[in-house]
């Protein structure tokens, strides 16, 4: 049997865990961008808690994906259910790319900038908004590109907890072992994150100050 | 151009010292800028210049001492700044923002209504001696001494009655720059602003500076006119002057010797 054969007589079933798959990855995503991008701002301004930020998100980064999804497990709340553990376990590993792209976006803006900007008497939220934040777009939104590949990624581990998303094939592939059955996971999954891949690439340049 | 007896000075340094991590950069600076004069800050790198015209606009705070303008202490530094000028040698133009939006930055944060924004911005450009059409180019489309220009006119946008300007001229070549220095004097004729101008070359001090303030080592050495400035029997200011006063065919021959 076909792989592409398999996927078209099963396309409910691929089109629903493709569409969970997207809700975990797009949430996530938000979250991260909601938490790591302020995160950013602020030890850029303060670059005494730039260092534990910094090494903080790193230390996530290197918990294997499968550990952290147990770890976070005994949490209240949000331990009760499976896509909500999966949500927070993808939102902490999006965190270090934003985190640190902000960072470094906003202290790669010229000096010389920065300076005009507060001689000319505009205050840190103008200066932030109207020239920092504006100017290191494109190097925030490379981060968040570089997240969303990884989030797309790790989501398939998701599965192992029982959140849904196109992990299901793959597990249930590797349970039955029969290829097709885990390509029907892992090529929509790869799919995913070619097109986050470019269009998030799109808007970056699209954005990009000259 | 003499000041009133009444008015105070616009700007006034009283005993300013500052320093970083225990490292003096200027020490007991006594300064008055009378309204409408171009003073000159000469002195060598690392001589206290751009840290004394920092502390006019507070982008530094004095160690010491109290930096007066207009007769008082400045509290609302947002509001101090608005109201002055300040031009760098690396102009830090905005590169996403049009040469028009450059300019009208502080005219529509304090919200002026389009039509005077447009208005000021045409008027700003054809002062600074640049082409209407320029309106629309980004920096980066702009050559060195355009953008300096743009510079010029983004600080005088509000009509600020004081202007600071870091060594401005200072990257230019020096054809470029004897244009935009030709066209700071024509400017400074017609809008007399009090002007606090930074640079290490004599021969820009002795053509801008009403006065001329000669800073060695964080201290104040000497604060004289041009034409005083000459004839100076300091010791800094003639070793100052004997480092410029031989013209290109001296500088030859000492090259070639």
């Amino acid at each position: 049997m076909n792989v592409f054969r398999f996927i078209a007589q099963n396309r409910g079933e691929v089109l629903e865990l493709t569409l969970q798959h997207l809700w975990l990855v797009g949430l996530s995503t938000i979250f991260a961008v909601a938490i790591g991008v302020p995160l950013g701002i602020i030890i850029a301004r303060r670059s005494g808690l730039s260092k534990p930020v910094l090494a903080g998100a790193n230390i996530i980064q290197t918990i294997p994906s499968l550990a952290l999804f147990g770890f976070l497990l005994p949490l209240p709340w949000l331990g009760e259910r499976a896509d909500r553990l999966a949500i927070l376990a993808l939102t902490l590993y999006a965190l270090l790319p934003i985190i640190r792209n902000t960072y470094t976006g906003i202290r790669g803006v010229d000096p010389a900038v920065v300076e005009a900007g507060r001689g000319m008497g505009l205050t840190d939220s103008q200066l932030l908004f109207q020239v920092q934040l504006p100017l290191a777009l494109s190097v925030i939104l490379s981060g968040v590109r570089v997240a969303v590949v990884i989030s797309v990624g790790l989501a398939t581990i998701a599965a192992a907890i029982g959140a849904g998303g196109l992990g299901e094939f793959i597990f249930r592939g590797l349970a039955m072992v029969n290829n097709q059955v885990i390509l029907a996971g892992a090529i929509p999954a790869a799919l995913l994150a070619l097109s986050a891949d470019v269009s998030v690439g799109w808007l970056e340049r699209r954005l990009r100050p000259r | 151009m003499k000041a009133d007896a009444a008015e105070p000075p616009a700007i006034a340094f009283r005993e300013v010292s500052y320093a970083v991590a225990g490292v003096r950069i200027l020490v007991e600076l006594n300064l008055q800028v009378q309204r409408g004069e171009t003073l000159v800050l000469l002195g060598r790198s690392g001589s206290g210049k751009t840290t004394t015209l920092k502390l006019v606009n507070r982008l530094l705070e004095p160690t010491s001492g109290e930096v007066q303008v207009n007769g008082l202490p400045q509290h609302d530094v947002i509001r101090l700044r608005r109201g002055i000028g300040y031009v760098i040698q690396d102009v830090g133009l905005f590169p996403h923002f049009n040469v028009e939006r450059n300019i009208a930055l502080v005219p529509k944060i304090e919200g002026w209504p389009e039509e005077r924004i447009r208005a000021r911005v045409q008027e700003l450009l054809q002062m600074v001696g640049l082409e209407a059409g320029l309106a629309a180019r980004y920096p980066h489309q702009l050559s060195g001494g355009q953008r300096q220009r743009v510079g010029v006119a983004r600080a005088l946008a509000a009509d600020p009655g004081i202007l600071l300007m870091d060594e401005p001229f200072g990257a230019l070549d020096p054809l470029t720059r004897d244009e935009l220095q030709r066209e700071f004097l024509a400017l400074q004729w017609r809008l007399h602003k009090t002007v606090v101008f930074v640079t290490h070359d004599l021969r820009e001090a002795l053509r801008l500076g009403t006065r001329i303030a000669l800073l060695e080592a964080g201290r104040l050495v000497t604060l004289l006119s041009p034409e005083e400035f000459l004839r100076s029997s300091d010791p800094w200011a003639s070793a100052y002057v004997r480092a410029f006063e031989d013209g290109p065919q001296a500088a030859f021959d000492r090259g070639k010797a």
